[in-house]
């Protein structure tokens, strides 16, 4: 194991992991207090059309998906709430990206690998440019939250309030979007776009069953992606098959774990209500 | 343009297509009525697992499409009372289903190709004898359609009413989403099941924009499904662009200004109302009555008195 660290792959994989395992945790913790996993999966969606786009222009993939997901976000976040219960126009734009993705690919290639590739991810190819560009972003979504932590905080619990004491509740909520974007952006190299949901939503999902305050949630979150992304490269490179799949496999243990530690250590009836702001997916009714 | 019909996967892709747009067109209508097209996008993405699996024992992708969004369809309609965080469970087992689903695919040599075809569909991956399994299935989705098709209506509608009126709501639920299972296994071979959802929410979306009854409704979203399908595949065999970029496009294309136009014909005093209201309740609320209820338990919507 310690002597595959010598190949230049491995510790790019690692290192880059690692960046968008936390960025993943904690961004993915907001993602959970909001309600917004349905846009998570949206700016995803996005990004495939953003990386089959790159290829075609020639730029990098990453660039591609950083550039559609930011552009998308700052429309998110300037409908806001308009886009609530919507859930039919949004699942068609989104159809309508995965389409035009498909286009892009067949006109740039007859490859199906460079599909897959963005699909299911790509963590062995990550380049020392790319790494690079991963723990540039990751430093900057870290700090900016860092600074937001408090006003983010306030405005995800009770934007109402939040608002009337002065916090800029709109443009905050905006600026989210734009880091969600990244991290997204980021996890796809990782995870790829259809398991970005892995990374972002389901730690923080956990976490929450786990835990109430949001400090000690945050790190339990950033403890799991982290745990999840770095076991999932070690047994992929013991094991020989996909990262994705491990890292997926892991991750969902983690949660069906904490929903049981759940059930078990706080029996359903010393339950409060939970708070309307922390269903992850507001825009889906409750009848099936 | 019409000389591609010599080649018989062009003739299998049609024959399927067309099966697929009906069906979609109809229990598409009932998915969206019914509020559901998350459990339409979860089903298919369930479904990819299924067909890897089925490619890596060498048996044709629709029976592993069958098994597991059938048995997907079960499990959400059983777990969905049990779990609160219904919603996030389902997302938990869809990626983790998608994670086994590249997991089975690379397993099996030359996987890229399949899981291509399998999220995006083939038009010439379609054999003589997938057509009769799907025109076997569709036969069986109209004849259960036909037998249950009123009173499913009827619960779609008005749940609380219909439980009143001794209709196993549950029950026909599940049903239901089983026939939703049962389409995306069929529709997963001409477009693929990322993109399955073009087909299913689309034209009936565009449908109940157009028309107020039932019955129009359908035989609309069952014609625009056809003109999509057809048109998609006749264009995808005249270029060499594929055909479920050509099909979401079209849904997509037409849904668009169906939309802004029907939001801005019925203006904005629907807009508070949410998605049944605005779009499948008639609308009993006068406007110019407003301000004279005299009785105030009648100024609540019928649904919110029963569920608090």
């Amino acid at each position: 194991m310690v002597e595959l660290f010598q190949h230049e792959f491995v510790r790019n994989a690692f290192l880059a992991g690692s960046v968008v395992a936390i960025i993943s945790g904690m961004v993915g913790y907001f993602v959970v207090l909001r309600g917004q996993a349905f846009a998570c999966e949206a700016l995803s969606h996005i990004g495939f059309t953003g990386a089959t786009a790159a290829a075609l222009l020639g730029i990098s993939a990453l660039e591609g998906m950083f550039l559609f997901t930011m552009v998308a976000a700052l429309g998110m976040g300037l409908l806001g709430k308009r886009l609530r219960n919507r859930d039919i126009e949004v699942g068609m734009i989104l159809t309508f990206m995965l389409g035009l993705g498909v286009l892009f690919l067949s006109i740039v290639t007859h490859n199906a690998t460079t599909a897959v590739n963005i699909l299911f991810g790509s963590i062995l190819s990550v380049t020392q440019n790319d790494v690079l560009v991963t723990i540039g972003a990751g430093l900057f979504t870290i700090i900016l939250l860092v600074y937001l932590y408090r006003p983010l905080l306030f405005a995800s619990f009770d934007p109402d309030v939040a608002e009337t004491r002065g916090v800029p509740a709109q443009a905050i909520s905006v600026v989210f979007l734009l880091l969600l974007a990244v991290c997204v952006s980021e996890a796809m190299k990782v995870v790829g776009v259809l398991l970005v949901f892995a990374l972002l939503v389901v730690p923080a999902a956990a976490a929450e069953h786990l835990t109430h305050r949001p400090f000690s949630a945050m790190l339990l979150s950033i403890a799991i992606s982290l745990v999840s992304t770095l076991g999932g490269l070690v047994l992929a490179f013991i094991g020989h098959w996909p990262a994705s799949f491990y890292i997926v496999s892991l991750t969902s243990l983690f949660y069906f774990a904490s929903l049981g530690i759940r059930t078990i250590y706080y029996p359903r009836r010393y339950r409060e209500p939970s708070h309307p702001s922390r269903e992850v997916f507001p825009d889906v009714p409750k009848i099936i | 343009m019409f000389a591609v019909f010599q080649y018989p996967f062009i003739q299998n892709a049609f024959l399927a297509g067309s099966l697929v747009a009906i069906m979609a067109g109809i229990l598409g209508y009932f998915l969206v009525a019914r509020g559901l097209t998350f459990a339409g996008h979860a089903l298919s993405s369930i479904g990819f697992a299924g067909a890897a699996g089925a490619v890596l024992l060498g048996v044709s992708p629709v029976y592993g499409l069958l098994v597991s969004t059938v048995g997907a369809a079960i499990a959400i309609s059983v777990l969905g009372r049990e779990i609160r965080e219904r919603d996030v469970a389902i997302g938990v087992i869809m990626t983790f289903a998608l994670g086994l689903g590249i997991l089975f695919l690379s397993l099996y040599r030359g996987y890229a190709e399949q899981a291509y075809s399998i999220l995006f569909g083939t038009i010439v991956g379609i054999s003589r004898s997938d057509v009769l399994v799907t025109a076997g299935l569709s036969l069986g989705i109209l004849v259960v359609l036909a037998l249950v098709g009123r009173p499913l209506l009827f619960s779609s509608f008005d749940p609380v009413m219909a439980e009143a009126r001794g209709l196993p709501v549950a029950l026909l639920g599940s049903l239901f989403l089983i026939l939703v299972a049962l389409t995306v296994s069929i529709a997963m071979q001409v477009i693929g099941v990322l993109l399955v959802f073009a087909l299913l929410v689309g034209p009936p979306a565009t449908a109940i924009r157009l028309a107020h009854r039932p019955g129009p409704i359908m035989l609309l979203s069952i014609s625009l499904g056809l003109v999509y399908t057809w048109l998609g595949i006749l264009l995808a065999a005249n270029s060499s662009w594929p055909v479920s970029f050509y099909i979401t496009t079209l849904a997509f294309v037409v849904y668009l200004p169906v939309r802004l136009y029907s939001s801005r014909a019925t203006g904005e005093r629907n807009r508070p109302g949410g998605r049944h209201t605005t779009v499948f309740a008639p609308d009993l609320h006068d406007p110019a009555e407003e301000g004279k209820d005299t009785n105030p338990a009648q100024s609540f919507p019928m649904e919110e008195k029963y569920n608090g």
